[in-house]
């Protein structure tokens, strides 16, 4: 351990010795994140392009309202009053706290020191925001990690939140507590070598929190430089790393929030859409003379795999981040069936992931045999829904898990007919007497005699 | 006993009705819901209303069959709807069942079928604004706890959460929000086809928990504007072994034993 850190200080003066070097580094450092992001995004793309195609644009005035107001405004976010507004400040911390990052970057690149401090007056009300941002961050975090660590409160358990959900979330949380004590401390360590004059530290910036750090940090200029230095890294290499982590995480709603507000479905949550290719045949089934026009060969009633939705229902799934405000509000998970909302995303996500891993390993035409219902989802599941839409009430980011589990029942009864004998009896009474129970019509106006 | 004209009588006659009063299946068939069927036409007669019904020509909307998955038989029954009430010209329809209105406002047009479709609870609301019903002397529910239990389709599904409250609000009652209301309603239990099939393995059935909250805000009256509510929140009473000291109503029988009309 010893040694490791005498090479971390011999790896650091030599890079602060040589900014060229630094500068080289960093480049190479940022170029590798970005390239690696943009893969992992065009997987992400590809897996979601599996679903099949809908049209979500129209009423753009209104989806664009929506995604300011939904996703950059977080107005579902305070159903919930603690989470909520911890969530914000967390939420604006991040957003305000990448101006410093955008510093960072020039800096690196170019390798200058706080480039942005010619802004003077100006400069210093932005680091001290950005100070003050970063505390109420570790707040925010702190009161998350005690919610699911010492509180352990039960939005956060269930069936589907096994080890790697529950890790992702502590990950996430941990790494955002290293990013803004990294943060912290490497302001706090500029400060010192500001008031001790040291050179390229010129004075700019205010540091409302960090100032109370100084006195743990050490006289020695050297050192100093080296903590400055090495936290400036860290916070760099660390939000590089972090963007990276994102799309193997929860995590990631933090940018699919936006799409998946502005494509979110419009109409009214009672409307179900109706299904054109099933209108194309009933028509021509009431009226002989109607030509269905010609449908793909390979096209099924509802959905048993993911490649039977469509990509916003697919988006919606990579766009879940695991609150568990839906299953937490669904009446049927409340009284203790297997439904469970959340779950029904996590599924869709991870069936589509596993689609995607086929096609890496096997080329695209590969099936392996296995489907979302059924491997993933269970009919006990998709029957013990009553289609109250509670769980699309609570979703904070427009996610419908209703309209999945209404495509995978619509696989079951017209695909397959494998529905419980009481629904068949509901069926055939509507369609012989015209009323779910078995009633003759000829009685239907008998209530006007009584 | 109330004459209640039918679309073929009205059509006989060459009169068109203002709106036509759909009543839905269990409206039609479920004794309980044929109460509240019987009251709300008796609202519209004691209003001076033109209204109709379709009588035996009506027919399940098909929502139970589109929300247990057979889009086939829904898309069936609404277009055999579509084409009764098209022949009939209608233009403004008023049921007492979410469901019904849901189904007929949203899933409807793109079918074919276009109108005006309002909930009974607005129409009484509507009724009550212009006067044509009582706004005060509420005497058989003065002093009494009411809690409005907000159906799925009527509240999240469309949005409608005043216009029921509105109508409770003239009563003299003391009115009481359950902890889960409007948006955070929480279901009957009954809704996409659950009333039509047992329910899955689990600890307790939904209507059970829903009279929890129930008993929790210590109301004497259930104000509920759906007959599939109506029926879950009565099985629920009754399993408290609490008929005695809850009434389950709706919202158009609340209203016509405030106007004595029952």
């Amino acid at each position: 351990m010893h040694s490791f850190f005498k090479l971390i200080i011999y790896i650091s003066s030599i890079i602060n010795s040589n900014t060229m070097l630094a500068q080289i580094i960093f480049i190479l450092a940022f170029t590798l994140a970005i390239v690696a992001f943009t893969i992992s995004i065009r997987k992400i793309i590809r897996n979601i392009n599996l679903g099949k195609d809908i049209n979500r644009t129209d009423h753009q005035a209104e989806r664009w309202k929506n995604m300011l107001k939904v996703a950059l405004g977080q107005s579902k976010m305070t159903a919930r009053p603690v989470a909520g507004i911890m969530h914000i400040l967390v939420y604006v911390g991040f957003i305000i706290i990448n101006i410093e990052v955008l510093e960072i970057i020039i800096d690196g690149v170019f390798g200058t020191h706080r480039v942005f401090s010619f802004l003077g007056g100006f400069y210093n009300f932005l680091i001290a925001s950005f100070e003050i941002l970063a505390l109420l961050v570790l707040l925010g975090v702190f009161v998350f990690l005690a919610r699911r660590l010492v509180l352990q409160l039960k939005r956060f358990s269930g069936v589907e939140m096994t080890a790697w959900p529950k890790s992702d979330a502590i990950y996430i949380l941990v790494i955002e507590v290293l990013l803004m004590s990294a943060f912290l401390t490497m302001n706090a360590a500029d400060y010192k070598l500001q008031q001790a004059g040291a050179s390229h530290y010129t004075l700019a910036g205010s540091f409302p929190v960090s100032q109370f750090i100084l006195p743990l940090l050490p006289t020695d200029i050297n050192t100093l430089i080296f903590i400055e230095r090495f936290c400036w890294w860290f916070h760099i290499l660390g939000i590089l790393a972090f963007l990276n982590y994102l799309p193997f995480s929860k995590h990631f709603h933090i940018i699919l929030a936006f799409p998946n507000t502005w494509y979110a479905k419009l109409a009214p949550k009672g409307e179900f859409n109706n299904m054109e290719t099933v209108s194309h045949e009933v028509k021509a089934m009431l009226n002989p003379s109607y030509t269905p026009p010609a449908i793909e060969a390979n096209n099924k009633f509802g959905a048993k795999d993911v490649q039977d939705l469509n990509w916003v229902q697919l988006m919606n799934a990579y766009t879940c981040t695991e609150c568990g405000r839906c299953t937490s509000s669904c009446p049927a998970n409340i009284t203790g069936k297997l439904l469970s909302p959340r779950k029904i995303m996590m599924d869709t996500r991870d069936r589509m992931e596993e689609i995607g891993r086929n096609i890496d390993k096997h080329g695209k035409d590969y099936h392996d045999g296995k489907s979302l219902l059924d491997d993933y989802i269970s009919r006990e599941e998709i029957w013990a829904c009553t289609t109250c839409n509670a769980c699309v009430e609570a979703c904070p980011v427009n996610i419908d898990p209703l309209s999945i589990i209404l495509d995978l029942r619509r696989y079951a009864v017209m695909e397959e007919s494998n529905v419980t004998g009481s629904l068949n009896a509901m069926f055939s009474n509507i369609e012989n007497n015209g009323a779910p129970w078995k009633y003759s019509p000829a009685d239907r106006f008998n209530w006007a005699n009584k | 006993m109330i004459q209640v004209p039918t679309m073929a009588d009205m059509m006989a006659a060459g009169e068109e009705p203002e709106v036509l009063f759909w009543v839905g299946c269990a409206g039609s068939y479920d004794e309980r819901a044929q109460r509240v069927t019987q009251a709300f036409a008796k609202i519209l007669t004691h209003c001076n209303i033109k209204f109709a019904v379709l009588g035996t020509e009506e027919n399940c909307t098909g929502d139970p069959a589109k929300r247990a998955g057979n889009e086939f038989l829904f898309q069936m029954q609404a277009m055999m709807n579509i084409e009764v009430l098209n022949g009939y010209n209608i233009k403004k329809i008023v049921t007492a069942c979410p469901h019904c209105f849901n189904t007929i406002k949203n899933e409807y047009p793109n079918l074919g079928g276009h109108y005006e479709v309002i909930h009974h609870t607005q129409l009484i609301q509507e009724l009550i604004d212009a006067g044509k019903l009582k706004t005060e002397n509420g005497e058989p529910f003065k002093g009494k706890k009411i809690t409005y239990h907000d159906p799925c389709y009527l509240g999240r599904a469309n949005g409608v959460y005043e216009a029921p409250r509105k109508v409770l609000e003239v009563l003299d009652a003391d009115l009481v929000e359950m902890k889960r209301c409007k948006q955070n309603g929480l279901c009957c239990g009954a809704g996409g086809a659950q009333m039509f099939k047992e329910p899955e393995k689990g600890k307790k059935d939904v209507n059970i928990e829903r009279i929890d909250d129930v008993l929790e805000s210590k109301a004497e009256v259930v104000a509920v504007g759906c007959p599939f509510c109506m029926t879950m929140m009565k099985d629920g009473v009754k399993h408290f072994e609490k008929e005695q000291e809850i009434e389950v109503l709706d919202i158009a029988e609340i209203t016509a034993r405030n106007n004595n009309l029952i």
